[in-house]
């Protein structure tokens, strides 16, 4: 076996199109992803996130666009021959073959004979913790259980590429939260490429190296965790990754400052759009703070509002505000921080600085579901 | 309250079951009479209808041929059947819609049009009495059984594992092989089954192309019961049920214990 360093393919698409009919599944998508990295596609159903999965493991042709993996095109390559694992929503065990033969079944194809192939199949086995399985079948076991199968099967081959399709979408919150930190460990050992479809951004975040976000068949922005949430490019991505706050209303600028009317109280911000450009304001919850209504510091924007929705976290609290304009605002507070109880009228505050001035899409409220 | 209806409801069962089974049924005792007659109930104990059954060379040779065509006969629609269920299955709806009633019209034509039609072909081409017509016109006959039988479990099956088996490194063949194939074998298992048993009972298209030199078990039967009344008749029956009954036991029996697992 190679070192883990050497293992992973690097993976480069080129204004990748795919069209079906007059429909565009994926409108001139580039992305590379570096050997041994961890990329999560993120995105809405029909975003375009699994039409590119599919493009890399050869299901599906690309309309135009290049597609190297390994620094080779693939390009026309039929799937049997790529060389990639595939980890599918529905586990796609055969039913037919005991869990042996299942993970067996890529080295028989690949002509690997008996002492060697038991001895693969058995380790593949142990790294998803199925070593006292082997002769099971499918039908014998849990979802979890069978997924982790499935992934033995996508990895004993070796490949230098394994892509997954929301393996873990139809398991319960507990079992995905403990099979993501086994996939990160798994990912770690074998320093494979990773590509991870998913529309869940919490399981994005604990995952990746890099996210891409998808959104109608582009990519609104590639980045970090960390980027993605700090310093969102678009209005989707803000709202898309982790919780946040729109404010929209009548804009004015004076110099390099922007403000917006809600409800006739100005907020402003000491950023700027390019001109024409309608501005939107995006704010975390943890950049907002609450206080009884009148208590609010004045060097800072208020906003009025009442206490629709307190929820208790156990670390703290989340509010959600209903502002004058009956849009809603989402603030977490710390336990030390004062409660507040449903119906409560209370001021939003927050500083001009921690306000993300994005351009103003209505389309980013539509495609949440 | 509940129980005057259950028993009410279990004598009607009963009813049924033996409107079904009673014609079957009958046919036993008759073939063990000891005079040359179908009188019905028997008036004696004898052997011997089974015995001509088997010594008779017009008997066994009939007997011979049935097998031999309707084995081929399965074989042939199997393979076919199956293949053209695979295609349908995997053609776009409209099309494949088109063709698939087209594929079961040998089910739902009269027979006896279909027959006058084999017998005008079959005497310009030399093939009435021969075992090629007789396997050619059983296949026609046998395919939509096979059809109707491959399609239910291409139905249930998964096409979503050969897409699987694809990206573990195999071929569209080597898929099918390993994969599609042995999840859809009891489909054309009970499809061969069908086509052997539509082969081996069949009548009316066998009274057109039949011929002195082959004879099928049924037309035997058939010109028997009209030339005299032959309790071996009788003795074929019961033979063909023990047999059948025998194939849809062991049937039955494999498919509840895939079932279990």
């Amino acid at each position: 076996m190679a070192s883990p360093s050497t293992r992973g393919a690097a993976i480069d698409l080129k204004s990748v199109s795919k069209h079906y009919g007059s429909f565009i599944a994926l409108d001139e998508v580039s992305l590379r992803i570096e050997p041994g990295e961890f990329m999560t596609l993120l995105g809405p159903s029909g975003s375009g996130k699994t039409t590119t999965l599919n493009i890399v493991a050869g299901f599906t042709e690309v309309s135009s666009g290049s597609l190297d993996v390994g620094g080779k095109s693939v390009i026309g390559v039929p799937a049997h021959k790529r060389n990639t694992g595939v980890v599918f929503q529905h586990y796609a065990l055969f039913p037919h073959m005991t869990v042996s033969r299942n993970v067996a079944y890529p080295l028989t194809l690949r002509g690997i004979a008996n002492p060697d192939r038991e001895a693969r199949v058995r380790k593949a086995l142990d790294m998803v913790k199925m070593t006292d399985f082997g002769h099971r079948f499918p039908s014998e076991l849990s979802g979890g259980q069978q997924q982790r199968v499935a992934l033995a099967r996508a990895i004993v081959f070796d490949p230098p590429l394994l892509l997954m399709d929301e393996p873990l979408g139809a398991l319960d919150k507990k079992l995905r939260e403990w099979l993501q930190l086994e996939i990160k460990r798994i990912h770690r050992e074998l320093g494979t490429t990773f590509v991870y479809v998913t529309h869940d951004q919490e399981e994005a975040l604990v995952l990746s190296d890099r996210i891409a976000v998808f959104n109608q068949g582009r990519i609104e922005q590639i980045g970090s965790g960390r980027q993605l949430y700090d310093e969102p490019e678009t209005l989707f991505v803000g709202k898309f990754v982790g919780d946040s706050t729109i404010l929209r209303g009548a804009p004015s600028t004076s110099g390099d400052e922007t403000a917006i009317d809600i409800a006739g109280r100005k907020v402003t911000t000491a950023k700027r759009l390019p001109g024409g450009v309608k501005p939107a304001m995006l704010l975390r919850p943890e950049k907002l703070s609450l206080a009884r209504r009148g208590m609010g510091g004045q060097d800072r924007n208020t906003l009025p509002g009442r206490i629709g929705e307190a929820i208790y976290l156990g670390s703290g609290s989340k509010y959600e505000v209903v502002l004058a304009d009956t849009s809603k605002a989402i603030v977490r507070s710390t336990l030390d921080a004062e409660t507040f109880a449903i119906g409560d009228e209370v001021d939003l505050i927050f500083a001009g600085s921690d306000v993300k001035l994005l351009a103003d899409d209505e389309k980013a409220d539509l495609n949440l579901t | 309250m509940k129980q005057p209806g259950r028993i009410l409801l279990g004598l009607f069962c009963l009813l049924v079951a033996v409107w079904l089974i009673a014609p079957t049924i009958v046919v036993v005792p008759m073939s063990f009479n000891d005079k040359k007659s179908l009188a019905f109930p028997p008036s004696g104990f004898s052997w011997q209808w089974y015995r001509n059954f088997f010594t008779n060379p017009e008997w066994s040779a009939s007997l011979v041929s049935s097998l031999k065509v309707a084995v081929v006969t399965a074989v042939f629609a199997t393979v076919i059947g199956t293949l053209a269920a695979f295609g349908l299955d995997r053609m776009k709806s409209r099309v494949s819609g088109v063709l698939r009633a087209l594929l079961i019209t040998p089910m739902v034509v009269p027979g006896v049009v279909l027959a006058v039609g084999i017998y005008a072909v079959y005497l310009d081409t030399q093939l009435v009495g021969t075992m090629t017509g007789f396997v050619m016109a059983h296949t026609m006959l046998a395919v939509p059984f096979v059809i109707i039988a491959v399609s239910a479990s291409l139905e249930v099956f998964d096409k979503r594992l050969e897409t699987a088996a694809a990206s573990l490194g195999a071929t569209q063949l080597t898929a099918f092989r390993t994969v599609t194939l042995p999840l859809i074998a009891p489909g054309i298992l009970s499809g061969l089954l069908f086509a052997f048993v539509t082969s081996f009972d069949e009548i009316i298209v066998a009274l057109f192309i039949t011929s002195p030199y082959l004879k099928t078990l049924p037309v035997q039967i058939f010109s028997s019961i009209t030339r005299d009344a032959d309790p071996t008749v009788a003795a074929v029956g019961t033979l063909l049920f023990i047999a059948t009954s025998l194939v849809i036991g062991a049937g039955l029996l494999i498919g509840s214990r895939q079932g279990k697992r």
